[in-house]
């Protein structure tokens, strides 16, 4: 007989560890599978400490963060699996049969829902398209970031990040403290990518220097890195030939986005948003498949470990009491000062009423209101003195038990 | 004179505004703004967070941080200080390796749980 769930959650990573605990604490008998050796995910390595501030009300490293949840998951009946690859999954009536591959062999097993906490992975130096050869030395902030603080080795003497993503922002930091040389972060857009607190205290605090409107064209060196080619680039972000200029150095460290890890999402065929590149979600995190549900940085990107921790803690809780009605879904609309809002959807045939929303804008806006409306009635109002597409925001509305169907619409106002 | 400062306590990251002469600050959404906007015009602090070496073969490295700040001025030699320390037993996350660094009143802690036979990847 094959081993039954009534709930799996892929990936033990901050938002799989809060999905698996919220989903026992509801009552569920639960699967937790990772495919490294320890729990924590990607915190492990992250160990600047900004982690935790709203969850727990401390200011943490990424390992802190991450103990913290594992103690808590090792109360609880929960069953781990480490070192265990999910190679595949299919329907079976309502549920899904996996296979997974361990250290013992190859095994299969059932569950009735399943959590997707997979996270997500760094967009590569191949799908930036730069030019030029592929030497040692290229490489991702955050292989650079495992190179040194789980490693312990120094990947780099004098190096060149391109990008201005948190994690890039945070590894110039590292790499100076190290005793490394960062030449310069360079960003292709006009503005940061990462948040203002990261610029000031990486890169100011050590005089890093930031260049917007630049990109890295081409990229020299056989076996190792030895320089790289920057250009500025024009308002359509195209380099401009005459500013192209060469800089000596033996890294190139990437910070170009984080995309959601969605391989096992589509081979269950769920929908994803092109917007996210997560699922679409309901109001509990369900995706439009019905028992599979989608938290953390695989439903879409966070700034904190913090809501990605509340997104799984929501996934975890609806998974563990799955309601019985068939869904009754609308997509909430947004305007065009929004990149994106999640959940994409509600169900209204749920008694399911709040509405935990994360959204982005689309460009910077000062005095700003966000309105929710339902059937063109305001039922959620918040005022904003900036807006920023880096800086996710987090809005709670409740949708009135009595609406059965109808419009919900988010916008963004800004008085003229 | 204005000074303008961002605040780099919490992920907010209010944009404040202070007075170098009376020290009024404004723009902060909670008290912590003013002291970090005082602090950072008068004795600039900063929390450090970076790995010592260890001896054991689990751990290449073990990640620590400072439980305060530090005057921004100490940090390279605290650097420095924790360049020469190797930990050489398992020890429990939290515990202090160095104690009132600089005469501070702050310590140097370890940040990961460190268990024999675990594989550090």
């Amino acid at each position: 007989m094959m081993k039954n769930y009534d709930v799996i959650v892929i990936g033990a990573g901050p938002a799989g560890l809060a999905a698996a605990i919220s989903a026992e604490k509801n009552g569920a008998s639960v699967l937790l599978i990772e495919r490294e050796a320890k729990l924590g995910g990607i915190l492990k390595q992250c160990i600047h400490d900004g982690f935790g501030l709203t969850r727990f009300n401390e200011k943490l490293s990424g390992p802190e963060y991450a103990y913290r949840e594992i103690s808590k998951i090792e109360n609880t009946k929960v069953d781990i699996t480490t070192l265990t690859f999910v190679t595949k999954i299919e329907r079976r009536g309502s549920g899904f049969i996996l296979t997974l591959v361990t250290r013992k062999g190859i095994e299969k097993l059932y569950g009735s829902r399943i959590i997707l906490a997979t996270g997500c992975r760094e967009r590569t130096p191949r799908q930036i398209f730069i030019g030029g050869t592929n030497p040692a030395g290229l490489m991702t902030a955050g292989s650079a970031q495992y190179y040194i603080n789980v490693l312990g080795k120094m990947p780099t003497k004098k190096c060149v990040i391109l990008g201005s993503g948190d994690i890039g922002l945070i590894m110039a930091r590292r790499i100076t403290l190290e005793g490394g040389k960062v030449l310069g972060v360079y960003e292709v857009k006009s503005t940061p990518s990462g948040l203002t607190r990261n610029i000031v205290q990486c890169l100011d605090d050590f005089d890093i220097p930031l260049h917007l409107s630049h990109t890295v064209t081409k990229v020299f060196g056989n076996d190792r890195l030895e320089a790289v080619e920057i250009a500025k680039v024009d308002d359509k972000m195209h380099p401009i030939e005459s500013t192209k200029h060469i800089v000596d150095c033996d890294a190139l460290i990437i910070s170009v986005g984080l995309i959601p890890e969605n391989e096992i999402a589509e081979q269950l065929e769920v929908a994803l948003n092109s917007k996210t590149k997560g699922p679409f979600v309901d109001q509990k995190l369900m995706t439009l498949v019905d028992n599979v549900y989608s938290c953390g940085n695989s439903l879409h990107v966070s700034d904190l470990a913090d809501y990605v921790s509340e997104s799984g803690e929501i996934a975890g809780a609806f998974a563990a009491n799955k309601e019985g009605n068939k869904r009754i879904l609308r997509e909430i609309e947004i305007d065009s000062h929004l990149m994106y809002i999640v959940p994409s959807h509600f169900d209204f045939n749920s008694s399911a009423r709040q509405v935990i929303a994360y959204f982005r804008s689309i460009e910077n806006y000062e005095k700003a209101t966000v309105y929710v409306r339902l059937d063109q009635q305001v039922i959620f109002k918040k005022y904003y003195q900036h807006l920023k597409p880096p800086e996710m925001e987090r809005i709670t509305f409740e949708i009135p038990p009595a609406t059965t169907y109808g419009n919900i619409k988010v916008s963004i106002e800004v008085k003229p | 004179m204005k000074k303008s400062l961002t605040c780099i306590v919490c992920p907010n990251g209010c944009r404040l505004e202070i007075d170098t002469l009376s020290q009024q600050v404004s723009g902060n959404k909670c008290p912590r703004g003013i002291t970090f906007a005082i602090d950072e015009l008068t004795n600039p602090k900063r929390s450090i967070t970076t790995t010592v070496h260890t001896t054991l073969l689990e751990y290449p490295v073990i990640s620590v941080r400072t439980d305060g700040e530090i005057a921004k001025d100490k940090i390279r030699d605290l650097l420095a200080l924790l360049k020469d320390i190797a930990i050489t037993e398992y020890l429990p996350i939290n515990t202090i390796i160095i104690h009132n660094v600089f005469g501070t009143n702050i310590n140097v802690i370890t940040t990961s749980n460190m268990q024999k036979g675990e594989n550090c990847v």
